[in-house]
């Protein structure tokens, strides 16, 4: 299988601060990566470099490399919009639109321009299905999506990234708003989409990790201490702090 | 010796509260009173739908100071509306941090000067350069107009601005990661989340934009017509109490007393339509 995306020697600062410290890291294609560390060691600085979200906030500096398809994604002139359609991105708190439920899935597509009103329809009903939403919002797609539950406003905001359909998509710690019961639905449609997607979840949640993961990252105070398939990591960590961090020794 | 128990402030504090409200129920019944006898004794339609304002003559009819009250209002608007948006946007998006923290205070300074500023720079520029370059008396609908919707201005802008700013930055960071520029962005998902907060602001213009008397009696011109395009002159509803009230007595100052009475049901018209507007674009979409 082909490398997705390969991180080379990836160096962050805001401004002075220096939060990702010569990152590496290889992406296999179809894979669910989980990244784990402690508060502030940069899961999220990584996650959000890899669809150049980090552009937005003043004072950021990057440097190194960050390949999709063996392409750099900020050195090669590739456009940052169509960027960001590739390698889609799930918040932290579900961020639905002040829009109607069928407005927030087509958003991608009218960003794109789709303007087939039938395809649209199409697009929305396939996405809200994969996103086991379909049969709980049919009836009332008109309405707004900030009525919704948290848990299915969560699951919206995955069926709209599922609407452009992406290559990559990035969650961050998507399921720390919800109960386990929500959380264990988000998994398995995560198992799901991995035969069509490739998906990188930062987590706080061990657990979570051990069960989704393929490949496992532990990131400390910006360093990836250690890569290496999610067995490995949990079973036979390899760095003594990466040890210390999943027996819960740590801090 | 305790003077002031937990009591007795809660006490004072309901006095105050109730007199408070009493003050503001006795001037609104006050006005009601001289006002709605009045309207009843000479006739709703006389008073309405007339256009024939002669205190000295008995013929009291408002109809053109609604009109002009309304036009005055609307291109108010047309100006203010417009120029506040698309300034918020600018300000508020594409502005670096610390230019704002100067700009804004900048803002709510403009709120603070004076009606009788902005009316006297009506009258010794404004008017004079209607008069000259586009026609007519000069003091106009227009002249109002342009002079109300810059009054306007800092209440839509403020507002607006907070508003678009409280917008969280994960609602743009969730449109740029679907692949939307910022344009998009702003239009397709800041400015529909910031919608009510905007809305609140163009209200709380309008509301100043009607009651406006100062300014408007400066700029206006004051002639009780019905207008007949934005360049002529017109009386608005406030203009004709403060115009008269010197020397109105009898059925004439129960007249200008009606006339509160209609500004007052106008005003409260379009507050309610506010709220309920804002209502439910909170619920649906
Ligand atoms: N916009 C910013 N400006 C300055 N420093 C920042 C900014 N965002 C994050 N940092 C700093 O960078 C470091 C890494 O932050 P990051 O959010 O990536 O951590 P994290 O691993 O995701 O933490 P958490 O688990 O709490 O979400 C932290 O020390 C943080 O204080
Ligand atoms: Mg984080």
């Amino acid at each position: 299988m082909a490398d997705k995306i390969e991180i080379r020697n990836l160096n962050l600062f805001y401004d002075k601060f220096h939060a990702l410290k010569s990152v590496n890291m290889v992406v296999r294609d179809k894979n669910i990566i989980a990244l784990i560390g402690p508060s502030g060691c940069g899961k999220s600085t990584l996650l959000r470099s890899i669809n150049r979200m980090n552009d937005l906030i003043d004072g950021v500096r990057i440097n190194g490399e960050v390949l999709l398809d063996g392409r750099d994604i900020y050195n090669s002139g590739l456009d940052i919009y169509k960027l960001r359609k590739r390698v889609g991105m799930v918040f932290q708190r579900p961020n639905s639109f002040a829009k109607s439920i069928f407005e927030n899935v087509a958003f991608g597509l009218r960003v794109a321009r789709l303007a087939n009103k039938k395809k649209i329809s199409e697009i929305v009903e396939t996405s809200l299905r994969t996103a086991g939403l379909w049969d709980d919002l049919k009836d009332k797609l008109g309405t707004s999506a900030l009525e919704l539950p948290l848990y299915h406003q969560q699951r919206l905001c995955i069926a709209r990234l599922l609407a452009v359909e992406p290559e990559v998509i990035l969650m961050d710690e998507p399921c720390s708003t919800l109960d386990p019961i929500a959380t264990m639905k988000i998994e398995e449609m995560m198992i799901e989409l991995k035969k069509k997607f490739n998906i990188i979840i930062v987590t706080h949640n061990m657990q979570q990790a051990a069960r989704v993961s393929d490949q496992c990252g532990y990131m400390l105070l910006g360093d990836m201490v250690e890569f290496n398939k999610t067995s490995e990591i949990f079973t036979n960590p390899r760095d003594k702090r990466t040890q210390d961090y999943i027996t819960g020794r740590f801090g | 010796m305790k003077i002031f128990g937990e009591n007795s402030i809660k006490n004072l504090l309901i006095v105050i509260a109730f007199s408070a409200l009493t003050a503001l129920f006795l001037i609104l019944a006050f006005i009601l009173l001289e006002g709605l006898p009045f309207i009843f004794n000479i006739g709703i339609k006389n008073f309405l739908l007339s256009s024939d304002w002669q205190p000295m003559a008995g013929k009291y009819g408002i109809f053109a100071m609604i009109v002009g009250s309304l036009w005055v209002t609307l291109g108010a608007i047309i100006v203010g509306v417009p120029l506040g948006l698309a300034g918020a946007i600018f300000l508020a998006e594409f502005l670096p941090r610390w230019m704002m923290r100067i700009i804004k205070p900048a803002i709510e300074l403009l709120a603070g000067i004076p009606s009788v500023v902005y009316g006297f720079i009506g009258v010794m520029v404004l008017a004079p350069l209607i008069r000259d370059y586009i026609g007519g008396p000069g003091l106009s609908i227009m002249a109002a107009s342009i002079i109300l919707g810059i009054m306007i201005l800092p209440t839509i802008l403020s507002i607006s601005i907070d508003s678009i700013k409280a917008v969280p930055q994960s609602y743009r960071e969730g449109a740029f990661s679907l692949g939307a520029t910022h344009w998009q962005t702003i239009h397709m998902a800041t400015l529909p989340a910031a919608k009510s907060g905007i809305i609140a602001g163009i209200i709380l213009g309008l509301g100043r934009a009607i009651g406006e008397t100062m300014a408007v009696i400066m700029v206006a011109g004051n002639a009780v017509i019905l207008p007949g395009s934005p360049l002529d002159s017109v009386r608005t509803l406030t203009a004709n109490i403060a115009l008269e009230m010197g020397y109105a007595t009898g059925m004439h100052r129960q007249a200008l007393f009606a006339t509160g009475v209609v500004l007052l049901l106008i005003i409260m018209v379009l507050n309610y339509a506010a709220t309920i507007s804002i209502r439910n674009m909170n619920r649906k979409v």
